[in-house]
């Protein structure tokens, strides 16, 4: 079997340079790969454009990233929660492409499965569609929306293999499997790497043919954005 | 007039037995509070999950389940969970059976602004204008007027459009209505204790109503 292991997350991400494009998996603080975000930090790449959902919070997540000016370009479906985001954005210092959520899974989707580009109808008739190609397919409008182009996908996952074999839990899946299949490179941090065979072939995501390089990560904080509970009666 | 959990409560019976349906955040998160009795509801979470439950005890919360609000969530017997691909294809491909989400204005001919103020507010549209392209059916909860006292029910939105054409019925604190096929609103119920012509000043766009508006029924 092929090994895809790396030492770590300073080595996974070494040949990430200025002005790359990435994909960074996620929903909100959910399945987020921190160890490489903490990495990316600490290495100062500069001028990156992000393909992800969200754009963290202040201080976790790709806000640590903006805190020090790293991203030039943000690719994001919703940016609430994160204030920094929002001064440097309406202030100009950021440059942020907002768009429909399934529009950017499905970008991400094209990409993984070798197609050009989506027909959509999200957007049609906003301001999303300014400059897209409109298309009617059975009397209803559509967008035409090309597969993103990123020179890395950086997912986090579950359960790995070395073999690159990824298993994700509960819904810290969300954009990672999508956007593992979408990378010219793609590096997975993992919270548990098991040798090749360890896991069940029925049971994986993401075939190892997607990633290139794997790692088990370490301290992760998972941290929750909003905690809502129940008491018991 | 109501709040925003008699808002919520009208909407829940809206909702049929075995339906699929995306709640937003906001009042329409409040819906599924209200789910009557004895129907069978699956609730799509568009982050990627299908059999949305309550809220986690204290201490059982898990930072890996959450929903689209980034709430920490539980699932079901029978729940499922998927990537953001395949969530949106489930709503593309219209298996959701009911949208209920939130509005800052709705025009008369069903178009929705819910994403943006230019100059002011920036988060974004999440996966609202996916859900409002494809839904076959969607409510809107939303309050009448804004903070500055100003109809949000307009001849035409002023904000950025999320949607055109596609919102069919409106529940507010003050009542339920229907954009009809041809343009305008049609007043269905009054909230308890308030009158139609309260709720024509309320209403900048179109407004028709009948000479006898029924009161909605809560319970």
């Amino acid at each position: 079997m092929i090994n895809k292991v790396v030492s770590g997350a300073d080595e996974a991400i070494s040949d990430i340079e200025n002005g790359n494009t990435l994909m960074l998996g996620g929903f909100g603080l959910c399945g987020i790969p921190e160890n490489c975000i903490t990495a990316l930090v600490k290495k100062g790449v500069k001028d990156l454009t992000c393909i992800s959902n969200n754009a963290g919070v202040d201080d976790f997540g790709i806000g640590l990233m903006l805190q020090k000016r790293q991203v030039k370009k943000m690719i994001s479906s919703y940016v609430g929660e994160n204030a920094e985001f929002e001064r440097q954005l309406l202030s100009g210092e950021l440059e942020v492409e907002l768009i429909p959520q399934g529009t950017l899974a499905s970008r991400c989707m094209a990409a993984g499965y070798g197609m050009p580009a989506i027909f959509t109808p999200a957007g049609v008739g906003t301001e999303v569609a300014e400059g897209k190609e409109v298309r009617n397919f059975n009397g209803k409008d559509y967008l035409m929306e090309y597969a993103f182009d990123a020179d890395f996908a950086i997912v986090k996952a579950w359960k790995g293999d070395t073999a690159g074999n990824l298993i994700f839990r509960s819904t810290s899946r969300n954009f990672n499997p999508v956007m593992a299949m979408a990378g010219k490179i793609t590096i997975a941090e993992v919270e548990e790497l098991v040798e090749a065979g360890a896991l069940d072939p029925d049971q994986i995501h993401t075939p190892g043919v997607f990633v290139h390089r794997i790692f088990q990560g370490a301290n992760y904080e998972k941290r929750i954005e909003q905690r809502t509970v129940r008491t018991k009666k | 007039m109501l709040d925003k959990d008699g808002i919520a409560k009208r909407i829940a019976r809206e909702i049929k037995d075995g339906f699929y349906v995306n709640l937003g955040i906001g009042i329409p998160t409040l819906v599924a509070n209200y789910i009557p009795e004895g129907i069978n509801v699956v609730l799509q979470s568009e982050n990627g999950l299908l059999g949305m439950g309550p809220f986690p005890f204290e201490g059982e919360e898990d930072a890996d389940l959450i929903n689209a609000g980034k709430q920490t969530i539980t699932t079901l017997p029978g729940s499922s969970i998927f990537d953001s691909a395949l969530s949106f294809g489930m709503i593309r491909s219209q298996k959701i059976d009911l949208t209920i989400l939130g509005a800052m204005e709705v025009s008369e001919n069903g178009d929705i602004a819910n994403w943006k103020i230019p100059g002011k507010m920036v988060k974004g549209m999440g996966g609202a204008m996916d859900l409002v392209a494809s839904a076959k059916n969607i409510i809107v909860a939303m309050q009448h007027v804004n903070k500055a006292g100003e109809s949000k029910l307009l001849p035409n939105c002023t904000l950025p459009l999320t949607g055109v054409k596609c919102i069919k019925k409106i529940v507010t604190e003050l009542a339920v209505l229907d954009v009809l096929p041809g343009g305008g609103f049609k007043l269905i119920e009054r909230a308890p204790g308030v009158s139609v012509d309260y709720i024509r000043q309320a209403t900048t766009g179109k407004l028709f109503a009948d000479d006898a508006v029924p009161e909605m029924s809560l319970n």
